[in-house]
């Protein structure tokens, strides 16, 4: 008998929960290209991207809040953040219906850039007292880059997990389309 | 249908950003006591012992990525320890010369005499998480209230002072560190390599961080007549009386003078300085829980 599986909610509230504690008890004490990677952004733009914006939106706000509070950080800005980055992952797919390898990685590299310097502006609007150095700007293109990397690896842990709640995966409808000129079987048998 | 369909959209995004605001609204407001910080911290108690434990078991795979960087920079970091040798064995005969002319190194011994820690019941505690942002520089460890660890109490680890105790609950605590933008220590500097211990017998300063830079910290306010150098020391000042009273013991290493540029009229000479300890690689800490007898409720440090 085929166990049941688990609804869309559960699997996104266990992603985003082991999401957070890969994040905070290994990544954030490894450093890259001297950068701690940041798969934060990446998983709410990768669940934007296969689920549409409102479910990447309340990814990121639940993420957003889970990470702001295991780190004793200010409660607000990753989600404020993460919400703009689940959401725009979100419309992309919703207006574009993008459908190509680099599309992950593009977008991770939005998603990465936005939390960054999303992250850096807030703590100028909150004040910062003491002196900027340089490197911060280098910092944050490392960052950047470090996160471009990290995208199509978690963007595909990330449908692999989602893969039976997705409404429609990309590569099912691509080989449909190859295969029976875009239109299901049933269409097919009724044309 | 379509128009409701993105109402509802908009509706729910709409949502969302208020919450996030209100949220940052009101955790910006409360102090350290109010309510979201101590549902901040009553999370962090629950969280501590699962943080623990991931951290202990994904530490292999730490290393075992660690390991290829260790291996591409064994090389440069050799050759910068062996550059420090022989600093350090220059500084070291300069030293035993000057003890053996009866030069006053009242300064430096007291450095070494400071740096015994016993005399602080220091607590050793476990890194567990680290914060993942170029902005927030803090760390959270496995020892809490349960263990005598207290707010504003200095942390230690490696070779010197890195940073104070930001939060506190019964089985862990939050350290930020010297180089997160909140913080300051006041700071003196001692002479090193050739130059004479009587040299600098009083400059002080603050140290501040230098934003996006961990390895780089800078010591402001020093009387723009002192000749401070590349190489000399800087220590805590440990301060314990009248309006600049420190919560750090005196004589902690903070670090060492790397360049002095010329600064400008409200910060004295620009001074940099690179930390002693390393502070992107401590694994464990040691927390000062009776750092000074006469310790305050005062923060002259990052208090916010």
């Amino acid at each position: 008998m085929r166990a049941r599986s688990l609804s869309p909610a559960w699997r996104l509230a266990i992603l985003a929960v082991l999401a957070v504690t890969v994040q905070i008890g290994l990544l954030s004490q490894l450093t890259v290209f001297g950068v701690p990677p940041d798969i934060g952004p990446l998983v709410v733009a990768a669940v934007g991207l296969l689920l549409g914006s409102v479910p990447g939106a309340v990814m990121g706000f639940f993420m957003g809040l889970m990470v702001d509070t295991a780190l004793l950080q200010t409660l607000g800005i990753d989600s404020l953040l993460y919400i703009a980055v689940g959401y725009g992952a979100g419309r992309l797919r919703e207006l574009r219906d993008p459908d190509g390898t680099l599309v992950p990685l593009g977008v991770g590299a939005a998603a990465t850039a936005v939390t960054v310097i999303g992250f850096s502006i807030f703590e100028f609007l909150l004040g910062v007292d003491a002196p900027v150095s340089w490197l911060l700007l280098r910092e944050i293109v490392v960052t950047v880059i470090v996160g471009t990397l990290l995208a199509t690896p978690v963007y595909a842990i990330v449908r692999r997990v989602l893969s039976s709640a997705l409404p429609d995966d990309p590569r099912r409808r691509r080989r449909r389309a190859y295969t029976t000129g875009g239109l299901s079987p049933l269409t097919r048998m009724r044309g | 249908m379509y128009d409701k369909k993105v109402r509802r959209r908009r509706a729910a995004v709409a949502l969302l950003v208020a919450l996030s605001l209100l949220l940052l609204t009101a955790y910006f407001g409360e102090s350290y006591g109010g309510a979201l910080h101590s549902l901040q911290r009553g999370v962090l108690t629950v969280l501590a012992p699962i943080q623990d434990g991931a951290s202990k078991a994904l530490k292999p795979f730490r290393d075992a990525i660690g390991w290829f960087g260790d291996t591409l920079h064994a090389a440069s970091q050799r050759d910068k320890l062996e550059k420090q040798v022989i600093q350090l064995q220059q500084q070291l005969i300069q030293a035993k010369a000057e003890a053996a002319t009866h030069v006053d190194l009242g300064n430096l011994a007291s450095l070494d005499q400071g740096s015994s820690l016993d005399q602080y019941q220091p607590v050793t505690a476990r890194v567990i998480v680290r914060s993942p942002t170029v902005w927030f520089a803090t760390l959270e460890v496995d020892k809490g209230s349960g263990d005598g660890v207290r707010l504003d109490q200095p942390v230690v680890g490696g070779l010197g002072l890195i940073g104070r105790v930001s939060a506190v609950t019964s089985n862990a605590s939050q350290v930020t560190l010297i180089t997160d933008h909140t913080s300051g220590v006041s700071a003196r500097v001692l002479p090193g390599g050739d130059r004479p211990a009587s040299a600098l017998r009083s400059t002080t300063g603050v140290v501040r961080p230098s934003v996006g830079d961990p390895n780089d910290l800078l010591l402001e306010y020093v009387d723009p007549s002192e000749k401070v150098e590349p190489g000399d020391y800087v220590v805590t000042a440990g301060s314990s009386s009248g309006p600049l009273e420190s919560l750090f013991p005196p004589n902690l290493p903070i670090g060492q003078v790397t360049r002095v540029g010329s600064g400008d009229a409200d910060v004295g000479q620009n001074i940099h300085l690179s930390p002693a300890a390393d502070l992107q690689a401590l694994e464990f800490v040691q927390i000062l829980t009776d750092p000074h007898p006469d310790l305050g409720a005062r923060a002259q440090v990052g208090a916010p």
